[in-house]
């Protein structure tokens, strides 16, 4: 057990590549929690996929000791926090499970959006804030007026900001120190009946399901008995331990402690991030305050570029599954793509990761359909459908109006390319809400629909900015909007897995890049191939394949029999792969191309 | 009746050697400083006399040098082996000996000794009558220097065909106009034209799959350039009689005829394929490749083919309307059932008959003009599924 005053608990907020995980694996390397022998970079990060993108989508969790200039011992939790929107949910958690925040911010970069929504997120978990400026060293570090720039748009105390460089070590005691003096001990009652918050859980092939807890109130100790409030579920406490970040046994848990522990579970679908957990007998009956059920709110569909991979795909996905409690997925069948799943994720960096995970973890190529949001489909009979994909759009005559989701975005762009991004926004049918500079950097606020920022929003902000900008954005809500469902006709012939859902005065446009991007997808035939895009019975794009005009081998001879007679074989049994539209054949690779989100 | 014999019975031998390997030519040549011509005369003959036993009694329609570069053959190489063959098989009444020539001076000088020796017919790599055209498909003579070994050639033989390449890198339709309409004045009988095709293997194939060969036409161009050339020469009474080859009538390549007609061909030399009928089965043969190779193996073994393999029913009538529908006649419907036990689908052709792809006249199938240009894709079309 430890007094509570020996306890700092604290999360590091910063933008990618400033410096966050940097900074973690020198702390860690400082105190000497793990070996130098056994350090590597981004020490917290434990997927490919998060040490090769630098970004951290589960959350870590690291117990360091810390003998302060007191001459007293500090144990410090570093919970390392997802830093991406799509896991707003879990970072809040995270946030409510320690006291104060390091806001790392590169001192030549200055604040990034993606910096400002975790920051607040800490605000609001009323966090003590300790401003920390990176890479101080570089040549174009400017320490003053990144200062000015925290205090002007974050609106905090930058005076006493730390400046460091991870990289090289300098300036890490300083902030060690700071997180003893500056960061508020935790609270909590020893004696009050066992409150901990299940901050994060995730699957281990040894372990079963490993589960992160802060503890509130009370002490959790190996053999117990806890409950999970949310689900009602019962479970005995076989191991008990604190991260170093390897796990060490401990023999009990006390108030502003962090830890783990196992009990038997079998999925991490049976943990809930922000759940409460107490004991089975005499526990508490109030349950912390802000769980929120996970929520996907972009959809796509799912598919194996080989149909022998389906039952491949499944197992990997349940696997997947297990582990992820935000992820969900449904089979889904499709005249174009076969069998596959219809999934919901949390955001579209989540549905990459998913994806990422699937190709590289169980070896499977996929196909993945236009992402989709979630409509709010209001019937005449007032009944209301949430229409996850766009197939399932029912008769329009039923139908009174639809509803969008909207989010609030956030960018932070450069005074130059300022111009490009509203007009980015305002074609996206975005709505201004704020727009204010902090030094040369425009801070732009918009209300956007989802659905416009999930297909390649982000791409062309990064186009148009040349990769200056950054991007945040929160979900505010429905609204009710024109849309339409808009199909694609392949030689008069309904192509199911490329129809969208779309904005009325977007559709044209839409409708136009679509058949343009086919007609050169689609290799010619022997006659002429209209595609066209079409709302309802109504054509608002067209384009024509022209037919195959010349395709003769120009010498065949005596000793060419054998051979092109083998090869027309072959392509005539790769016309077997393709997917049959009336008298269409369509590649493939055409559906990939014709789905793929330009990443 | 062996079905063989609808397309008649003619032998090709194959010179392997090149003076340089062109860059779009994948056929079987090497560049030999050394060549023994003896010692690959000993392996013809003997090739030619294995060949004459297996299939005694048979009428010789044709013969083909093909190569490779068969005008660097000596004149005496060539006679001893015609010699042998006159020798080895009875001929037919419309006997053709035809070789494959470049039009170099050099070679221009053998020509004489070729036609004592019983050519009868000369097919000349000309390819382009533009010296920087001939630069770039890496000819070693001028358009100058082609002319003048035509002119010698066609005052040797009755007959003397020439091959261009065409649909060549930047090549305008309005050149190939002028460039084809020179070629009918000077031609005599006989024309093969054709599309520059890029070849795996080649050092075009490696330069175009390396995004360095430009200027190549689109499909379309290249679908202008073909028909242009169908008006022109039927125009020029030389209308076109397979694919990529126009004669004046009867003036068809005897030899060739052989292959789209789906008759038997001996193939003998390194790389040669035949298909030879024996005891009611077709086969498909090949021999070795390399130059040495083959040689080595006919000298050691007396059998100079690697592989035997029977073509099943089927396949031959596959192979059969491939090559047939690349002739204006066509392709004879009730042979190719009578072959594979069933006529190609029925509701496919009735498809392609609407589109205007495919004709028919009586029991003959014919690919339409618009047809011959898609070949591939009809014939990938009526080929059955495998």
């Amino acid at each position: 057990m430890t007094e509570l005053d020996k306890i700092r608990n604290f999360s590091i907020v910063a933008h990618i590549d400033h410096g966050k995980s940097t900074l973690a694996d020198r702390l860690i390397q400082l105190t000497g929690t793990v070996a130098e022998r056994d350090m590597k970079e981004q020490m917290l990060d434990s997927m490919d996929i998060e040490r090769e993108r630098g970004i951290t989508i589960k959350a870590n969790t690291v117990r360091i000791e810390y003998p302060a200039k007191d001459g007293q011992t500090y144990i410090l939790n570093l919970i390392d926090t997802p830093g991406h929107v799509d896991f707003a949910y879990e970072v809040s958690r995270s946030m409510r499970a320690v006291e104060g925040s390091l806001l790392v911010v590169d001192a030549s970069q200055g604040v990034e959006a993606q910096t400002l929504a975790n920051v607040y997120q800490a605000i609001d978990a009323d966090h003590e804030i300790v401003p920390v400026l990176n890479k101080i060293d570089l040549p174009a570090a400017e320490p003053d007026r990144v200062k000015a720039q925290i205090e002007d748009v974050i609106g905090i105390d930058a005076s006493q900001a730390i400046p460091i460089s991870a990289k090289s070590g300098l300036g890490i005691p300083e902030v060690l120190e700071a997180i003893v003096t500056r960061l508020p001990a935790p609270k909590g009652d020893r004696t009050a009946p066992l409150k901990a918050m299940l901050v994060d859980s995730w699957y281990d092939a040894y372990l079963g399901v490993v589960v992160l807890i802060r503890v509130m109130d009370g002490v959790i100790r190996k053999g117990d008995r806890i409950k999970m409030m949310q689900t009602g579920a019962v479970y005995g406490i076989d191991k008990l331990a604190v991260l170093k970040p390897q796990m060490v046994d401990i023999p009990e848990l006390g108030p502003g402690e962090i830890g783990i522990f196992t009990a038997s579970i079998k999925q991490v679908r049976d943990t809930r991030v922000g759940d409460t957990i107490t004991t089975e007998k005499k526990g508490t009956d109030k349950p912390l305050p802000g769980f929120k059920p996970a929520q996907p709110v972009v959809f796509c569909g799912l598919f194996p570029v080989d149909a022998n991979d389906f039952e491949g795909l499944r197992d990997a996905i349940e696997k997947l599954a297990l582990n992820d409690a935000s992820f969900s997925f449904e089979m889904e069948t499709s005249a174009a793509l076969g069998f596959g799943f219809r999934c919901g994720f949390l955001g579209l960096l989540h549905l990459e990761v998913i994806r990422d995970r699937l190709e590289r973890e169980y070896d499977i190529d996929l196909i993945t359909t236009a992402p989709s949001v979630v409509y709010h489909v209001h019937m005449r009979d007032g009944s209301v459908i949430d229409l996850h994909n766009p197939a399932d759009m029912p008769d329009l005559t039923h139908v009174d109006h639809i509803e969008e989701p909207r989010i609030k975005a956030t960018i932070m762009v450069p005074d130059e390319y300022l111009g490009d991004v509203l007009k980015l926004c305002q074609d996206r049918r975005g709505v201004q809400m704020d727009l204010s500079y902090a030094g040369s950097r425009a801070m732009v606020v918009y209300d956007l629909p989802l659905n416009e920022v999930v297909f390649d929003f982000y791409d062309r902000l990064k186009s148009v900015t040349k990769g200056y900008a950054s991007f945040d954005y929160q979900m505010i809500g429905y609204q009710q909007d024109f849309l339409v469902k808009m199909q694609v006709l392949v030689n008069d012939e309904p192509v199911d897995a490329l129809s969208m859902m779309v904005h009325r005065d977007r559709a044209e446009m839409r409708g136009r890049a679509m058949c343009e991007k086919l007609k050169d997808l689609i290799p010619r035939h022997m006659f002429k191939i209209p595609i066209q895009a079409a709302i309802g019975g109504r054509v608002i794009a067209r384009e024509t394949i022209a037919a195959l005009r010349k395709d003769v081998t120009a010498k065949c001879y005596g000793g060419d029999v054998t051979r092109k007679k083998k090869l027309l074989e072959k392509q005539k049994a790769g016309k077997k792969k393709m997917r049959q539209f009336g008298k269409v054949e369509i590649p493939q690779q055409a559906f990939i191309n014709a789905l793929k989100m330009d990443s | 009746m062996d079905d063989w014999q609808n397309g008649g019975f003619g032998l090709y031998l194959h010179w392997p050697f090149c003076q340089s390997k062109c860059p779009y030519c994948d056929f079987n040549s090497h560049v030999s400083a050394q060549i023994d011509q003896r010692r690959w005369q000993a392996a013809y003959l003997s090739e030619i006399e294995r060949l004459g036993a297996e299939t005694q009694g048979r009428i010789l329609n044709t013969v083909f040098f093909g190569g490779g570069t068969p005008s660097l053959m000596e004149p005496e190489l060539v006679a001893a082996i015609l010699d042998k063959i006159r020798a080895t098989w009875p001929r037919s009444n419309d006997w053709e000996v035809t070789l494959e020539a470049n039009p170099t001076s050099v070679e221009a000088g053998r020509f004489r000794g070729y036609r004592d020796a019983g050519v009868t017919r000369l097919s000349m790599g000309i390819q382009s009558l533009n010296n920087d055209d001939l630069r770039q498909l890496g000819r070693l003579h001028t358009a100058e220097e082609a002319r003048q070994a035509f002119d010698i050639a066609r005052a040797c033989f009755d007959r003397v065909s020439f091959d261009l390449i065409y649909a060549r890198q930047h090549q305008t339709l309005v050149q190939w106009k002028a460039e084809l309409t020179e070629a009918l004045a000077m031609s005599l009988d006989h024309l093969s034209l054709y599309q520059l095709t890029i070849e795996d293997g080649t050092a075009f194939g490696a330069r175009h799959d390396a995004g360095k060969l430009r200027g190549l036409p689109e499909d379309d161009l290249a679908a202008d350039m073909y028909a242009l050339t169908q008006d022109l020469c039927a125009a020029a009474g030389m209308p076109a009689y397979e694919v990529s080859n126009h004669a004046a009538e009867g003036s068809e390549s005897r030899h060739n005829l052989i292959y789209w007609r789906y008759g038997d061909y001996g193939g003998i030399g390194p790389g040669a394929h035949g298909r030879l009928t024996l005891g009611g089965q077709r086969y498909a043969t090949d021999t070795p490749k390399s130059p040495l190779g083959w040689l080595r193996k006919v000298e050691t073994t007396g059998i100079g083919e690697e592989t035997r393999t029977p073509v099943p029913p089927q396949d031959a009538a596959a192979e059969y309307l491939m090559m047939s529908l690349r002739l204006r006649e066509g392709t004879d419907l009730a042979r190719y059932k009578a072959m594979a036990g069933e006529t190609p689908c029925v509701e496919t052709i009735a498809e392609m008959e609407e589109m205007d792809f495919l004709r028919r006249e009586g029991s003959r199938l014919i690919a339409t003009e618009r047809g011959r240009m898609v070949l591939n894709a009809l014939i990938r079309e009526l080929l059955p599924v495998a």
